[in-house]
């Protein structure tokens, strides 16, 4: 029971992970329509960014607003100068555009940073917490980071004029065009949240899967199924999506065909689930008028 | 009024009789090319050259799929694998001569498509994308994995045997050219196989382009372009998604069975996620919806990552993402989208001039 409980509290905390790549995902696909493959390497970029200045001297958290910043920045820049100017390119053509910026933050990472594997500091310690013997302190740590990301971006969404714009700017642009918004920067907005949000897993990620320009690989996939699984036109779908798939993972790799088949075995029940709910399981089906 | 149309008649079919000579004088020369080519160049080159063609071919499946039938498709390296294996497990334990292994690969890739066609029904867009990598992703661990070992190798692989020409040719010998070439009129194992695949590549795109030219071809593009309405004139919608998925893991497959016989060697590590997103990138940069646009692609895949190498060797692949976004930006349908655009200008503006 007590390694059950050791399995569930892990599948939760990676699940967080996922479900925060997911939500980033989610942030720029509500808006624009795509789903950006190089979210996970633009993630493993910033986490760089922070490692570097961990490296220089600066404090842990201060390391953190750097990195997320610097993702905030970075995603606003990419939207404004590839992605807009595309703006009515069709999918295959994003997929190519997303494609050669996975490779190239990732070549850059390689090229200023090294393939070197390095430790990543983690400020809630790796002890075991005492008396509570299922989950680390940086795992119990991490779905903590997660859920008050969660917190801060529903108070933004619900309770904040921007936020209130941005949705607008999603659902209807032609309207939110009228009155005023600008739509053009609410999207670019919600790329550069994608980013930082991103930029927030791979930080919280990093102490556990180690630092290195491949570390989002195989997270990139989980966080794309958390959103596809969730739903991805719905944040909350997605993010439950994710912690969904961190606990089938763990479990299915713990208890049923060990590590090695766990990624097919996951995405083989993902696939099952969506082919009996095609739009995700809390994704609305669009009724498209002919 | 009618004797200016009755002229204008005449003139376009002149033109388009001058446009016909030119295409065929193109195409001669071309065939020429491509049959003189290998013997100058060296061993090295007609394999990468080899390499290129069966690209070509699995390009080509994905354009049938993504272009023409209007699915999305992540996962082809998956069916280029599946086909690379028929290939070596046959050659390797069966003892069957590699030229017999294309329709065996080429058939159990069209059945493994019709079966993942089938749910891809459901599934359109992005989620038709996921399941479709899934697949790609999956496929690596199932190679590699202790239950399969015993016939694909495990992480090792699989090595076969080079096949040897068949026969040899007349007037064989080396005949030195000016400029310091030789014309090595020798029919090597690599030449060989150089003029098997391009054989294959142009009995392939023939097909191809007279499938797409029947009823099934034009009720793709209906149901790509207008679903509903295509529908409602009763173009049977799951008959030809399904089909047409299987037809392009065939082709793709196929085009694994040659990659596999060309390198003479198959393992886990050749066939990750990376050769399923190069071929969609080959797809994407040589145009689509077109047919020649496979064979751009397939150089783009084949010469781009040495190129990149080239020009920085720090870090090759940021020159390669740059090289792609790019060709986004300046040739959004493609290389044959351009030639076709740039052709347009030079007709409309001499139309203007006559």
């Amino acid at each position: 029971m007590d390694m059950f409980l050791q399995q569930l509290a892990s599948g939760i905390a990676s699940g967080g992970i996922f479900a925060s790549l997911a939500l980033a995902f989610v942030m720029i696909y509500q808006s624009t329509h795509h789903i950006n493959f190089a979210q996970g390497e633009m993630a493993m970029f910033s986490t760089f960014v922070a490692w570097s200045a961990v490296q220089a001297g600066v404090p842990y958290w201060g390391a953190f607003l750097i990195a997320v910043t610097f993702a905030f920045v970075v995603g606003v820049l990419i939207q404004r100068l590839i992605i807009q100017p595309l703006m009515k390119a069709p999918l295959l053509t994003h997929v190519v555009i997303f494609v050669g910026l996975l490779v190239i933050f990732n070549s850059l990472a390689g090229w200023f940073f090294g393939y070197t594997i390095r430790q990543f500091p983690s400020p809630f310690g790796s002890t075991l917490i005492p008396r509570n013997k299922f989950i680390s302190s940086h795992e119990f740590g991490q779905i903590l980071v997660v859920l008050v990301m969660l917190a801060v971006l529903f108070s933004f969404f619900r309770f904040t004029k921007l936020g209130l714009a941005m949705r607008a700017a999603a659902v209807n642009p032609d309207s939110s065009e009228f009155v005023g918004i600008r739509v053009g920067w609410m999207i670019a907005l919600g790329w550069g949240l994608g980013g930082a949000i991103g930029a927030v897993s791979g930080i919280m990620v990093a102490p556990i899967v180690f630092l290195e320009p491949n570390m989002m690989g195989g997270i990139l996939v989980y966080g794309f199924a958390g959103a596809l699984l969730g739903g991805i036109n719905n944040p909350w779908g997605a993010v439950a999506g994710g912690f969904i798939i961190g606990i089938i993972d763990t479990l299915a790799g713990a208890y049923l065909f060990g590590t090695e088949l766990k990624l097919t075995v996951a995405l083989i029940l993902i696939v099952v689930i969506l082919l009996v709910r095609p739009s995700g399981l809390f994704g609305r089906t669009i009724v498209e008028r002919v | 009024m009618s004797s200016t149309m009755i002229s204008d008649f005449g003139a376009t079919a002149s033109r388009r009789s001058r446009s016909q000579t030119l295409r065929w004088t193109l195409i001669a020369i071309g065939a020429v090319a491509l049959i003189l080519a290998p013997f100058l160049a060296k061993n090295f080159t007609v394999f990468q050259f080899t390499l290129c063609i069966t690209y070509a071919i699995a390009i080509l499946g994905l354009n049938y799929l993504m272009g023409y039938a209007g699915q999305v498709s992540l996962g082809h390296g998956a069916f280029y694998a599946v086909g690379a294996y028929t290939a070596a497990i046959l050659i390797k334990f069966a003892g069957v001569p590699y030229y017999l292994t294309l329709p065996a690969a080429a058939g159990l890739s069209f059945v493994i498509g019709l079966f993942i066609g089938l749910p891809a029904l459901r599934l359109a867009g992005h989620y038709l994308a996921l399941t479709t990598l899934a697949l790609a992703i999956a496929l690596p661990q199932l190679l590699r994995h202790d239950l399969l070992a015993p016939l694909t190798g495990g992480v090792q692989g699989i090595v076969i045997s080079k096949p040897q020409p068949p026969f040899s040719l007349p007037f064989e010998g080396r005949y030195p050219l000016p400029f310091g070439m030789v014309f090595d009129f020798r029919l090597t194992a690599d030449r060989w196989l150089y003029f098997f695949c391009l054989a294959i590549a142009v009995l392939t795109f023939i097909l191809i382009i007279r499938l797409l030219r029947s009823r099934i071809g034009l009720a793709l593009e209906a149901l790509r372009d207008h679903p509903v309405a295509a529908r409602s004139m009763g173009i049977n919608l799951a008959y030809h998604k399904t089909v047409s998925f299987a037809i392009s893991a065939m082709l793709t497959g196929m085009a694994g069975a040659m990659g596999a016989i060309v390198i003479q060697f198959v393992a886990p590590d050749s066939f990750t996620l990376l050769l399923s997103i190069s071929l969609v990138v080959g797809s994407v940069f040589g145009g689509v919806t077109t047919i020649w646009g496979a064979v751009f692609g397939a150089m783009f895949v084949q010469f781009t990552p040495n190129i990149a190498g080239d020009i920085s060797q720090s870090a090759p692949w940021a020159v390669y993402g740059f090289i792609l976004i790019a060709a986004m930006f300046f040739m959004p349908d493609g290389v044959v989208g351009l030639f076709t655009r740039m052709r347009e200008r030079f007709m409309s503006r001499r139309g203007a001039r006559a």
